[in-house]
């Protein structure tokens, strides 16, 4: 398959495609929920090593104290970039990758509900992430002063006062915006109105189940971001004054409307994470998911708890002791349905016939690693303690357990595990042992000393720092570029598996149970066009 | 519109696709008037609560610039309340601004008056409008300004330096556990704003 230089050559010369009628045009018209799936996961991956690419030049910079390989003013560019490509253009993308190849198969649909909304939905994101970036090119030429340099927040009034990389990241986040509600309205109308004949809602495979939570914030958060952007734009350019205090507006009120989207977009990138966990648990346990109805209760409840704790993400901005109790106790709250997933997840495993291929390694590293995420997040809520922590490079190494140990090393047990399902070729377990091991040691070692870094007093988001962190950081950037690297052997092996391999049986994994093993290996184009009965 | 973007051939384009599309779209765009509408009710919240240190007496003015307040009722003379002044200019306006008055201990209900200095170190006339915040915010709704340079916009002259008084008193239902309030003014430049 060759359609990674093809979606790369169409972003940048997207003129030049009456050459190229077989091959390009397929890719640029296809509905075929299979075809965008591999789209929207090539995207992710290629976007994946931008984003990491960024951030190996931040831990480089990080690597000694001073000053060395670039300006404070370039340094802030690639820390609020590196992260809005890594949530927006990688993970977020990986994870409507996933729903676009495995739900139709998984609910024995014929394809999604929307298949043009679906071909929309991702030829949205290749300009929306040409945007977000493209103002390093401009800068390079002398054009503007660079990418949004504001950190992924947009805190109000930097955003305000800064340069035109913040318009080009505010017009980006509309488009991704855009992308993502298209991409959540199919899923949903496809969840409710193509399933199989018999297959209740309470007989819906887990992964789907998480999506369908993850859609719904969505469509109920992302309008909000949406709001909160349009707002800063005419604040910088309309003469309004939504945050700018001296028309009458306020700061902090950014803060309220942006982390009433971002607190729920946590979720929204791990929940179909933790749908698609169990089926990896289950597999290589050769058991039946644990507790099914227990982990939909608790999908639910985080879904709705998660739009209602926002503001534990600015307590010393100055609020009121009421609304600091309550914003602490309810972001504590949450803890509770997901011990329950923790519970499930390890019940899954309890008195398995156990086996460890790949998939199963990416799985039980990602709740040990996971669980720690939970852990720092507890310390984070309490009120007393966050003022401490807070904007620490504690929460730095929180946040990365959560969504790389959480986010995207749950992607990659997911890629694992479905990959010879695409391909109908096995990857190499050798090399998916070097990079599990290889990502698990490294990741470690990039992110547990941020924590002690974080205790010790070091402020985030800053190119320089005390003479008293430096071996922490030193370590850390070793880490981060071994880290970096051995993705690379994760891009190979996918790369080889596409290429070809050992064939892939129909059920591939021998504990595997749903719907999509029923399919050959690879499914044909067009799969579950007479639907099957679930008794 | 659906039936376009779905395409009328397909047969996977049912009826109920597009009503659930319609209410779909429906949710999210009652989201999107749900982030603006925060805009107002997050104005009302800081005026009942303080939230944020906007001082405020009961009707709230434009970005919490009160109109003057009632006359004092009573004084506690059984505590005494620390009352901390700063003053702050915004980046685009050339001025300097530094309170004459540094901190005045007092008892709540008692009428006050701190002064503050502005400089205008530019050679042109600029209108500047100072923003009060009072720290913490729970105190922000019982600092009460019955005379304030910050009720009105101020013009200084290229060079002129002016004397800035402001009349207070902090209301003895303050909250016995606050010791000492921070007013801090933030003077922005309104040229050029309508």
């Amino acid at each position: 398959m060759s359609t990674a230089p093809s979606i790369e050559h169409d972003t940048s010369h997207g003129h030049h495609t009456e050459h190229y009628q077989g091959g390009i045009m397929r890719w640029l018209t296809t509905t075929n929920h299979k075809d965008i799936g591999t789209m929207y996961m090539t995207f992710a991956l290629i976007m994946f090593f931008i984003g990491g690419a960024m951030i190996l030049a931040v831990r480089a910079e990080l690597f000694q104290p001073g000053l060395q390989l670039m300006q404070p003013e370039f340094f802030n560019q690639l820390i609020g970039v590196h992260a809005l490509v890594m949530i927006f253009a990688a993970l977020m993308p990986a994870a409507t990758g996933f729903a676009n190849w495995q739900i139709p198969l998984m609910i024995g649909a014929p394809d999604m509900a929307l298949p043009r909304i679906n071909n929309w939905g991702f030829w949205l994101l290749p300009p929306a992430a040409t945007l977000l970036t493209l103002p390093f090119i401009l800068a390079l030429f002398g054009i503007g002063d660079g990418a949004v340099n504001t950190g992924w927040t947009l805190y109000a009034p930097l955003s305000v006062q800064g340069g035109m990389g913040v318009d080009f990241a505010i017009f980006s986040i509309h488009i991704l915006g855009v992308s993502s509600i298209l991409g959540s309205i199919n899923i949903i109308v496809t969840i409710f109105n193509l399933r199989a004949p018999g297959m209740t809602m309470m007989k819906l495979p887990l992964f789907a189940w998480g999506w369908l939570i993850t859609a719904f914030l969505l469509i109920a958060t992302i309008p909000v971001l949406a709001g909160a952007v349009t707002m800063l734009l005419t604040d910088r350019h309309f003469g309004t004054s939504f945050f700018n205090a001296a028309g009458g507006g306020d700061p902090i009120l950014f803060q309220h409307l942006f982390w009433f989207f971002g607190h729920p977009e946590v979720y929204i990138l791990l929940l179909p994470i933790w749908g698609l966990i169990p089926h990896v648990l289950g597999t290589f346990s050769r058991k039946p998911i644990y507790g099914y109805k227990a982990q939909v209760y608790s999908f639910v409840a985080i879904g709705v708890l998660s739009v209602v704790v926002w503001a534990h993400h600015f307590f010393t901005a100055g609020m009121p002791v009421p609304a600091l109790l309550y914003f602490m106790y309810s972001t504590m709250f949450i803890s509770l349905p997901l011990a329950v997933l923790f519970f499930c997840w390890v019940a899954t495993m309890w008195r398995g016939a156990m086996s460890f291929e790949t998939p199963m390694l990416f799985a039980q590293g990602f709740i040990v690693l996971f669980g720690l995420a939970g852990l720092t997040g507890l310390v984070l809520a309490d009120v007393a303690a966050d003022a401490q922590y807070h904007h620490s490079y504690f929460v730095v190494a929180h946040f990365h357990y959560a969504l790389f140990a959480g986010g995207i090393m749950g992607v990659m047990t997911g890629v694992y595990y479905w990959l010879p399902k695409w391909t109908g070729h096995m990857f190499s377990e050798t090399l998916g042992k070097w990079h599990f091991w290889l990502t698990v040691i490294s990741f470690n070692l990039t992110f547990m000393p941020q924590f002690f870094l974080g205790l010790a007093g070091m402020p985030r988001r800053i190119p320089d720092y005390a003479l008293q962190f430096v071996e922490f950081n030193a370590i850390s950037t070793v880490g981060a570029f071994i880290l970096g690297f051995s993705q690379l052997i994760f891009a190979y092996n996918v790369w080889k598996c596409v290429k070809g391999g050992t064939r892939a049986t129909d059920k591939v994994w021998e504990g595997a149970e749903g719907l999509e093993w029923d399919l050959s290996s690879p499914p044909p184009h067009h799969s579950w066009e007479v639907q099957p009965v679930i008794k | 519109m659906e039936t376009d973007l779905v395409g009328n051939d397909s047969p996977l384009v049912t009826r109920s696709n597009r009503t659930l599309v319609l209410k779909l779209l429906a949710i999210v765009a009652a989201a999107f008037a749900f982030g603006f509408a925060l805009v107002p009710l997050y104005d009302v919240l800081c005026a009942a609560t303080g939230f944020n240190g906007k001082t405020s007496q009961g009707k709230l003015g434009v970005g919490g610039i009160a109109g003057p307040a009632a006359a004092p009722s009573r004084v506690d003379a059984t505590r005494i309340v620390t009352v901390e002044f700063t003053g702050t200019v915004m980046p685009g306006l050339p001025w300097e601004m530094r309170p004459l008055t540094a901190s005045l201990d007092l008892h709540p209900g008692e009428l006050h008056q701190a002064r503050f200095l502005v400089h205008n170190s530019s050679d042109k006339a600029i209108v500047g409008q100072a923003v009060p915040s009072v720290s913490p915010g729970q105190a922000a709704q019982h600092f009460e300004k019955l005379d304030c340079f910050c009720f009105s916009q101020q013009t200084l002259a290229p060079g002129e330096t002016r004397e800035l008084p402001l009349t207070f008193i902090v209301k003895p239902e303050i909250d016995e556990s606050i010791r000492t309030v921070t007013l801090s003014y933030a003077f922005f430049n309104v040229d050029g704003q309508k």
